[in-house]
């Protein structure tokens, strides 16, 4: 099966200082991606270069079989932690935004029907994330969990080849945290994303995800910390992408596993 | 209780701000009376009483050489070229501030520039402007303009530059380009942001006024002040300056009271 996100021989050096060496990734469609790993291994950088916010030292990165432009842009979505959202607008107007900017470059905004009628897309989706009551509230007004819950929507909207997802559980309390479990596996399922999460947290790592990535050193040199670059050391294949629900008479294969 | 945790009620609030204010003005009264029982003619500390029909005679009696009041033409024109001067800065630190903020190669293009200029004393740009763009309007509203807009320029650029990475990122994502960027992420985030910046540029504002108008001006507040000095006119001086404060004071709790009525999420409380 083809992979939908490849990284080869992937490096990531700032000057003498190794932060990744040769990371090969393949993820496939439907898959949902834990990556965990000690403080200081590289999660980020590699959330980051698949992101496109860095471009990688040496190596290539695919995406769909494409060389992916070292640029971020709309066929990847992404979840931070905090900040995610835009906290001069409104609830709906966040979501909105999305469907903005691709229809109207130079004017920056839609009116009239073009937005009653992405409005009506954005409140779809804002429903589908349980914030339907809250859609004229702005960011500050809400709670962590709710943020995140708009965070999501407003990158689902795009219908992002990949979602990024950056410890986007990782500031909000026990529940709430596992409500947004529960909404993060749903939207995954019903939506057919591709997710690729990097967190702290171990047990939410394999709770989750498809497949869980650890990063760290092979080797390190107490002299030279900095000389070894972090890499996947293990990569658990937990089980394959979700089976549809729906259709009950066909017997459905499940699809061999992905990794 | 410390200090610090000791917070005090609206009516305390009140009492607590305004007793020193008021104690000014007793001793002022004091002084002044305590003068005129030993010179009744004194011109330093005029009484309340020398300063209202002063100020009754140049809000009612017509300049005789131009026909105005001359009291409301002296603010009329003073706030014309405050406006001016401040609109112009405003102007200049919205565009500039956010192209500076938002894109690297302007702000390696433009940064050193604004830099230089912001720290070149506007005072001593003054002859220059009068020599260049002569005695009339132009150079006191330029001079208030180049006097306030660095400040400004810096301050917006600032702030655009240190919002959230995360926000701008997030933002690519959803397919905007740099234009939909600063126009729907940057600029209405530096808004509330710009309206701080043009109160605390007031401040500034007056003073390059006032000197204008006191180098070379036949009309305005700073150039009435300036005027009946030789005079030792106290009696004109204190209510102008009194003048000129509420007018400061009126700016500044106005831009204060837009901010928090047109961008609510960025004091902390919805609609």
């Amino acid at each position: 099966m083809s992979a939908l996100l490849s990284l080869k021989n992937v490096w990531v050096e700032y000057g003498d200082k190794v932060v990744l060496e040769k990371v090969n990734l393949e993820v496939a469609d439907g898959a949902f991606l834990s990556i965990i790993g000690p403080s200081g291994a590289g999660k980020s950088s590699l959330l980051r270069l698949i992101l496109g916010q860095e471009a990688p030292t040496r190596g290539k990165i695919l995406l769909d079989g494409a060389p992916l432009e070292a640029q971020c842009g709309p066929d990847r979505g992404v979840v931070f932690q905090r900040y995610s959202v835009f906290p001069h607008m409104t609830v709906l107007g966040n979501v909105t935004f999305g469907l903005e900017c691709p229809a109207a470059p130079f004017a920056a905004r839609l009116f009239g029907t073009a937005r009653r009628k992405a409005e009506a897309q954005a409140t779809e989706m804002l429903e589908a994330v349980g914030l339907a009551d809250s859609l004229h509230l702005y960011p500050a007004q809400m709670s962590g969990g709710m943020q995140q819950r708009l965070a999501i929507a407003q990158a689902l909207i795009k219908r992002p080849r990949i979602l990024l997802l950056d410890e986007p559980f990782g500031a909000l309390d026990p529940g709430i945290r596992a409500d947004m479990h529960g909404l993060i596996t749903r939207l995954w399922r019903d939506y057919g994303l591709t997710i690729v999460m990097v967190t702290h947290d171990i047990k939410e790592a394999f709770t989750l995800g498809t497949r869980v990535l650890a990063l760290d050193k092979r080797r390190h040199d107490p002299h030279a910390p900095h000389r070894y670059g972090a890499t996947a050391v293990y990569d658990l294949p937990l089980r394959g992408p979700p089976v549809p629900a729906a259709e009950p008479e066909t017997q459905l294969q499940p699809v061999a596993a992905t990794n | 209780m410390r200090w610090i945790n000791w917070h005090l009620t609206k009516r305390d609030r009140l009492i607590a701000g305004g007793a020193p204010i008021l104690l000014l003005v007793v001793f002022y009264l004091i002084t002044a009376v305590q003068r005129h029982a030993v010179n009744p003619s004194d011109k330093i500390l005029p009484l309340p009483s020398a300063m209202a029909s002063a100020i009754t005679a140049l809000l009612t009696t017509p300049d005789p050489l131009s026909g105005n009041l001359v009291f409301w033409a002296d603010t009329l024109a003073s706030l014309q070229r405050l406006g001016l001067g401040l609109g112009i800065a405003t102007l200049f630190a919205l565009v500039l501030g956010l192209l500076i903020g938002a894109l690297p190669p302007v702000r390696a293009a433009l940064s050193p520039l604004v830099t230089g200029i912001a720290v070149i004393p506007p005072i001593a740009l003054l002859p220059i402007l009068f020599i260049a763009l002569g005695l009339g309007e132009t150079s006191k509203v330029v001079l208030i303009a180049i006097g306030v807009a660095p400040v400004m320029v810096r301050d917006i650029a600032a702030h655009v530059a240190s919002l959230p990475r995360e926000q701008i990122i997030k933002a690519e994502t959803l397919g905007a380009n740099s234009w939909q960027i600063i126009a729907r992420v940057a600029l209405p985030q530096s808004m509330p942001r710009l309206l701080q910046a043009i109160r605390l540029a007031l401040g500034p504002a007056w003073v390059f006024l006032i000197s204008a108008e006191a180098v070379a001006s036949d009309i305005g507040l700073g150039y009435r002040i300036f005027l009946v000095r030789r005079y030792l006119a106290m009696d004109v001086i204190i209510p102008y300056v009194a003048w000129i404060a509420l007018l400061a004071i009126l700016m500044d709790v106005t831009l204060a009271a837009i901010s928090r009525r047109a961008f609510p999420w960025a004091h902390g409380d919805g609609r």
